[in-house]
């Protein structure tokens, strides 16, 4: 008996993470205010996130500046995007399996 | 609310999100029509201009450089009334399409589509402002076709793909005005008018309809 669940990747348990991976995945760059704006979070809710997908390599930083604002974008890695189309086909796998 | 279930849900929340984060559904077939409505209402009053200045030409009985430039100056103040009035109509049907749907009006996607909309407009109002300069008044309603069809084709990768096909319809009007110089007028109100008007009912009746009939 396979494990059904096995393939599924905990760093995405969290439908927040699994939000901004999306949208990573189909914007090039995205700013912290605006991820904000779409998932409709809070900031320390969407920084502790963030955080997690990017001590496992899911996403890059970069820290720039508007005039005196700060204004970090985020980006999806080589590795975020495997794990990630990994964990929607592991997905439709299991809902397929079931029907 | 089963375990499959909930994967289901998660499937088609990846699904919209992709979706509202990448591209502007917002955009309102109606604001089509109305932009279309005010070009052709534009170029009733061109043509009107027109007619006055050549019957005041036929009762002078020559040529008069100060009344050309008067009808010039017209139909320049006209031309940016029109781009006014259908730009700022266009954008309340988009924000009303916007608080139906319960989606932000100016968010990224949004700018996303105004600053690659921009880029050619910019650059075309600057060309046409050159031909001005040098009086090449003939090439202006073809440049003003061509450079609008390029704006939204480059849009339309952030907003609804009929945009695209409306912008090549613009550029291949414009290309047919520059063989037929001095129809510029007629070029303008196929493209600016009736284009407007048809793709608007079009992109109405793909993605309204149904939210107006409830």
């Amino acid at each position: 008996m396979i494990n059904p669940i096995g393939n599924l990747n905990k760093i995405f348990d969290s439908r927040i993470r699994l939000g901004v991976m999306s949208i990573l995945m189909v914007n090039e760059e995205v700013s912290f205010n605006d991820l904000k704006q779409m998932l409709e979070l809070t900031d320390g809710n969407l920084a502790s996130h963030l955080s997690t997908l990017e001590e496992n390599g899911f996403l890059k930083v970069h820290k720039g500046f508007v005039g005196r604002k700060t204004n970090t974008t985020y980006s999806i890695t080589k590795a975020g995007e495997k794990a990630f189309k990994g964990h929607l086909a592991a997905l439709e796998n299991m809902i397929r399996s079931i029907e | 609310m089963t375990t499959e279930q909930q994967h289901l849900e998660t499937l088609s929340d990846i699904k919209r999100i992709m979706e509202r984060s990448s591209r502007f559904m917002s955009l309102s077939g109606l604001s089509g029509v109305f932009a279309g409505v005010s070009a052709l209402a534009g170029a009733a009053g061109a043509l009107a201009l027109f007619h006055a200045y050549y019957q005041r030409w036929e009762i002078r009985g020559h040529y008069d450089d100060a009344d050309f430039v008067q009808l010039r100056l017209n139909l320049i103040l006209l031309g940016l009334a029109v781009m006014c009035m259908a730009f700022f109509g266009g954008l309340y049907f988009t924000w009303r399409k916007a608080k139906r749907s319960n989606l932000p009006v100016f968010d990224v996607t949004s700018r996303k589509v105004m600053v690659n909309a921009l880029i050619p407009m910019i650059a075309g109002g600057a060309f046409i402002v050159g031909l001005m300069y040098n009086n090449l008044d003939v090439l202006i309603a073809p440049s003003c076709l061509i450079f609008y069809g390029m704006a939204l084709l480059n849009a339309s990768k952030y907003t609804l793909t009929d945009i695209r096909y409306l912008g090549i319809s613009e550029i291949t009007l414009g290309i047919l005005n520059v063989f037929f110089l001095r129809r510029g007028l007629y070029f303008w109100a196929i493209g600016f008018g009736f284009m407007h008007i048809f793709y608007g009912i079009l992109m109405w009746w793909k993605y309204e309809r149904q939210t107006t009939e409830e």
